[in-house]
């Protein structure tokens, strides 16, 4: 299980998360929504311990994060699969290579590494790319690619940060039924965050938005498409008439 | 009266903290050896192999300038053997490591600066991190020991071209011949004209990979972040080398 209680973190002088509680129950998927630059990718960033709070904790299976030693995150992290908005593969190794980085310190012979790379690539559908560089792949394969390297050493939670942004409609089915593929056939829990309602109602067991550094609502998929709350309808039937003030540009 | 010793508490005390984190994970990845290990000999081949051309083609231009020169300085005040003595103390001690450094800053330090820069801005320094690395252990380490012991293995073949292009050019050019350019290069020639150029152009090698590491770590702001970093991770290392240079000069000459 993972909490968030009371989490604040600054950039700056910007007061990004305002008292951000949630929590995410095991074996389901939890969709975090919210306007851009709310902090939805930092809080999936203070999840690992890339982040740290500067007041309230984060804690992973009961381990405040930002309290672990170097080998307890170490252990920690080794639960954890991040899927990063744009993929963040290794531009100088090819797809074989950026996935068996991720298995090389999780003590498997070398026969199980080569199985586990297939397998993630069979998962994600990309067979016979394993000596493809990433700059040989389209976006959608890219993102695949990284959704392989985070599955491979087969983590307890993944993050999904933004996963099908830039996405064509066909490509963000294909990335959504990969994440629901991966809590039925794999048990992960995941934290999806989107701005895709398609997406949002496609693969969330929850969901939460995240509005001013708070959680705004967190409910059922059912619960949130019956929402009475004015901010998260708005945001949800995507109108652009001001409940909320809308930044442009 | 004795005065108790103040804690110190707000900013002092987070530098203290900071320093000391800096410490000991400097310390955690120079003895990681099991991440570092594997990558050194191709940073060596990146960072010194593939600089061999532009510091030989630097210290051919030197040679050739320098002997020329102090032909200019020397006729007719001071007898010609002691071109070879200058040409040789001066790429050996001076500028064989100097010119090296300052090219090697161009292009190992911006080099490193723009592809750390670029992973840190496509969030590939934190998927590193996600897959328990340390960046320090699998990005810096590795770099900045193949910059140590490179920068002084390329220098020697600058030295070596640079004095090999003064005397080819004292004897075709100048009224003089191997045996007068020799006996100057021996003249005042001690062991530690060697020693002298080579410590310092292995921490030149430190410092300059330091530099584009630190400036490719800390970028921010996309491709606009990754340029401004590059050039400051190039000043940087040049503005260290001069320092670095005057450091040496003062504590071992």
């Amino acid at each position: 299980m993972i909490v968030f209680e009371d989490v604040h973190k600054f950039f700056g002088t910007h007061h990004v998360l305002k008292g951000l509680s949630l929590t995410v129950h095991d074996g389901m998927t939890t969709v975090i929504l919210g306007y851009s630059g709310t902090g939805k990718s930092v809080a999936l960033k203070l999840i690992v311990g890339l982040l740290r709070p500067d007041a309230g904790r984060v804690t992973v299976d009961g381990h405040c994060v930002h309290e672990l030693d170097r080998d307890a995150l170490i252990q920690i992290r080794g639960t954890i699969g991040y899927v990063f908005q744009f993929a963040a593969l290794f531009d100088s190794m090819t797809v074989a290579e950026n996935i068996r980085l991720g298995l090389a310190r999780r003590g498997l012979d070398e026969d199980t590494v080569e199985q586990r790379i297939r397998e993630s690539l069979a998962l994600v559908e990309l067979e016979g790319t394993e000596d493809k560089y990433p700059a040989e792949l389209s976006g959608g394969m890219r993102k695949r690619v990284g959704i392989a390297r985070a599955i491979a050493y087969r983590p307890r939670y993944i993050l999904w940060d933004e996963p099908t942004t830039g996405l064509d409609p066909v490509t963000t089915a294909v990335i959504d039924q990969l994440i629901i593929r991966t809590r039925r056939e794999l048990g992960v829990t995941g934290i999806v965050v989107t701005h895709n309602m398609t997406s949002a109602y496609a693969v969330g067991d929850r969901i939460a938005m995240l509005y001013e550094g708070q959680i705004r609502q967190v409910g059922s998929v059912e619960a949130i498409q019956q929402t009475t709350d004015p901010v998260v309808r708005q945001f949800i039937e995507g109108r652009p008439e001001a409940v909320v003030p809308v930044e442009v540009g | 009266m004795t005065q108790p010793l103040a804690v110190p508490t707000g900013p002092p005390l987070r530098a203290v903290e900071r320093v000391g984190h800096w410490a000991g994970e400097t310390a955690h990845a120079v003895g990681d050896i099991v991440t570092w290990g594997p990558l050194l000999l191709g940073q060596m081949r990146r960072l010194g192999v593939d600089s061999l051309p532009i510091a030989v083609f630097i210290a051919v231009f030197t040679g050739i300038v320098l002997s020329l020169l102090a032909s200019y300085i020397f006729t007719g005040a001071v007898p010609l053997v002691f071109v070879g003595a200058l040409v040789g103390k001066a790429i050996m001690m001076e500028l064989g490591p100097v010119l090296t450094g300052l090219a090697l800053a161009g292009r190992v330090g911006a080099n490193i600066a723009a592809e750390l820069g670029t992973m840190k801005v496509t969030e590939q320094v934190d998927a590193l991190e996600t897959l328990a690395y340390s960046p320090a252990s699998y990005l810096v380490v590795p770099r900045v020991l193949a910059g140590g012991l490179m920068f002084p293995v390329v220098t020697t073949f600058a030295v070596v071209v640079g004095v090999g292009m003064g005397w080819l050019t004292a004897i075709n050019l100048l009224d003089l011949t191997s045996v007068e350019f020799i006996k100057g290069l021996r003249l005042f020639y001690v062991f530690k004209d060697i020693w002298f150029g080579l410590v310092k152009s292995a921490s030149f090698g430190l410092a300059v990979t330091l530099a584009g590491c630190l400036m490719g770590l800390t970028t921010r702001g996309g491709a606009e972040g990754v340029g401004r970093n590059t050039t400051r991770a190039v000043v940087l290392g040049c503005e260290a080398i001069l320092v670095l240079d005057a450091f040496w000069a003062l504590v071992l000459l």
